[in-house]
């Protein structure tokens, strides 16, 4: 029995399909969800969502973050923002990790502790898409 | 009876209009559909977002003392109003605009007659220049760039970046859209919908919920909480800015359908008057000839 999973933007349902597996990069870690997985939600970091048809990668996508409501037989995936791991941009991941790494010195020298985690949120993504490695 | 060049160009001057309205509406009817098709798309995410509001909620009132988000529960006052107030940026749309714009005023004058303070945000032109005739005053800038072309999620959470702002320094209790909500291509009904704190859910869909298993929660539950909230408020002012783009569309091709038809109508009744009088002059022109004729 598969799990049917579905990955959803703010725009638009992106992926409603049945996989094998799928690993969700939850905010402690990553998680892989087989069938009869007990429910969970959880919070997701910058990362990627990996399909798996038996032991085969099907399909990658990123998300810049959001939530994931996992049952016995489902995984939605609510995300920020949710683009095929294809068809992001490398080098423009690389510059917001720059921009992103110099803010959050800036605001750490300035003890501006509140806006502290946004920040660091930025650089987990942008971190994130520079180690996503080149476009297959 | 007026000349015939003049009847002439009347006709003429209500055919070019026929044609623009008509033109009109066939843009509206291909834009709505596409604004319907993204109302749609968007649909899904609020469905399951819900979902996963009702199961943390259900979870949180198990444990007590837990999850009093601002958002969630209000700041526990009841003196400073905040009205978003939703409206199209253009015009040529019926009632459409005016509708949801006095909608919004009704609410501000309501409130202001029970003592309480108002602010009012507006996105869309058309309802902005109608609130900052009576509120100048109370208006807060719309923090949207204009001029976009269809609504985009990223301007609905600079409005709910907004309104958390205001919440976690205390300047405002409650928060209000006022929106046209899309019922059908024929109506569009102004709603007011309460934001802030957020409505409760109905008793029968979380009963449906308490048959699941509950579930675990990584991290816990006010986290988690504390994320989905900010999330859920953009949604709705996304979903409000959807119907409204699609209510527009749906406004305008109505009104620029009905002129279109009474654009017809009166070319019809001038096209008669013009036959009319074009026939008098025939009559009284033969009459003249004729008379001539006799008197030889």
């Amino acid at each position: 029995m598969p799990v049917s999973l579905e990955i959803v933007s703010p725009e638009k349902l992106l992926v409603a399909q049945a996989v094998d597996m799928v690993v969700i990069p939850a905010s402690e870690g990553d998680i892989g969800v087989l069938p009869e997985h007990s429910p969970m939600i959880v919070l997701l970091r910058g990362g990627e969502v990996i399909l798996y048809e038996g032991e085969q990668v099907t399909a990658r996508f990123f998300v810049t973050g959001g939530f994931a409501e996992i049952t016995e037989e489902r995984c939605t995936v609510l995300a920020d923002t949710a683009e095929p791991s294809s068809s992001i941009d490398r080098a423009a991941g690389e510059r917001q990790l720059q921009e992103a790494t110099r803010e959050l010195a800036e605001a750490e020298r300035a003890g501006n502790l509140d806006g502290l985690a946004p920040i660091m949120e930025r650089v987990q993504v942008a971190q994130a898409i520079v180690d996503l490695g080149p476009a297959q | 009876m007026p000349s015939l060049k003049a009847l002439r160009n009347r006709i003429n001057s209500v055919k070019s209009t026929q044609k623009i309205t008509s033109a009109m509406k066939m843009v509206a009817a291909s834009k709505l559909r596409r604004a319907q098709a993204q109302a749609e798309a968007a649909q899904p995410y609020a469905d399951r977002m819900e979902r996963m509001l009702r199961a943390l909620a259900a979870s949180m009132a198990d444990q007590p003392g837990g999850g009093a988000h601002p958002l969630l529960s209000g700041t526990g006052r009841d003196q400073k109003h905040l009205i978003v107030s939703v409206t199209a940026d253009r015009g040529l749309a019926g009632g459409f605009n005016a509708n949801a714009s006095r909608a919004a005023r009704n609410l501000v004058r309501r409130l202001q007659g029970e003592g309480k303070q108002v602010q009012l945000i507006a996105i869309g032109r058309k309802g902005r220049d109608f609130l900052r005739r009576e509120y100048s005053d109370r208006l807060i800038d719309n923090p949207m760039h204009g001029g976009k072309k269809r609504p985009e999620f990223s301007d609905a959470e600079l409005v709910s970046g907004v309104i958390q702002e205001r919440l976690a320094k205390g300047e405002v209790d409650v928060v209000t859209l006022v929106y046209n909500r899309f019922v059908g291509v024929m109506t569009q009904v102004p709603t007011e919908l309460r934001l802030v704190p957020m409505a409760p859910d109905e008793p029968a869909a979380e009963k449906r919920e308490d048959e699941r298993a509950s579930y675990e929660f990584e991290p816990d539950e006010d986290e988690i909480l504390a994320r989905l909230l900010p999330r859920a408020l953009s949604i709705q002012i996304w979903q409000a800015m959807l119907d409204n783009e699609a209510g527009f569309y749906a406004a305008q091709m109505t009104a620029m359908d009905g002129a279109t038809r009474n654009a017809g109508d009166m070319i019809k009744r001038l096209t008669l008057n013009y036959n009319r009088a074009r026939q008098a002059n025939i009559t009284s022109e033969l009459v003249e000839i004729i008379s001539g004729a006799e008197a030889v």
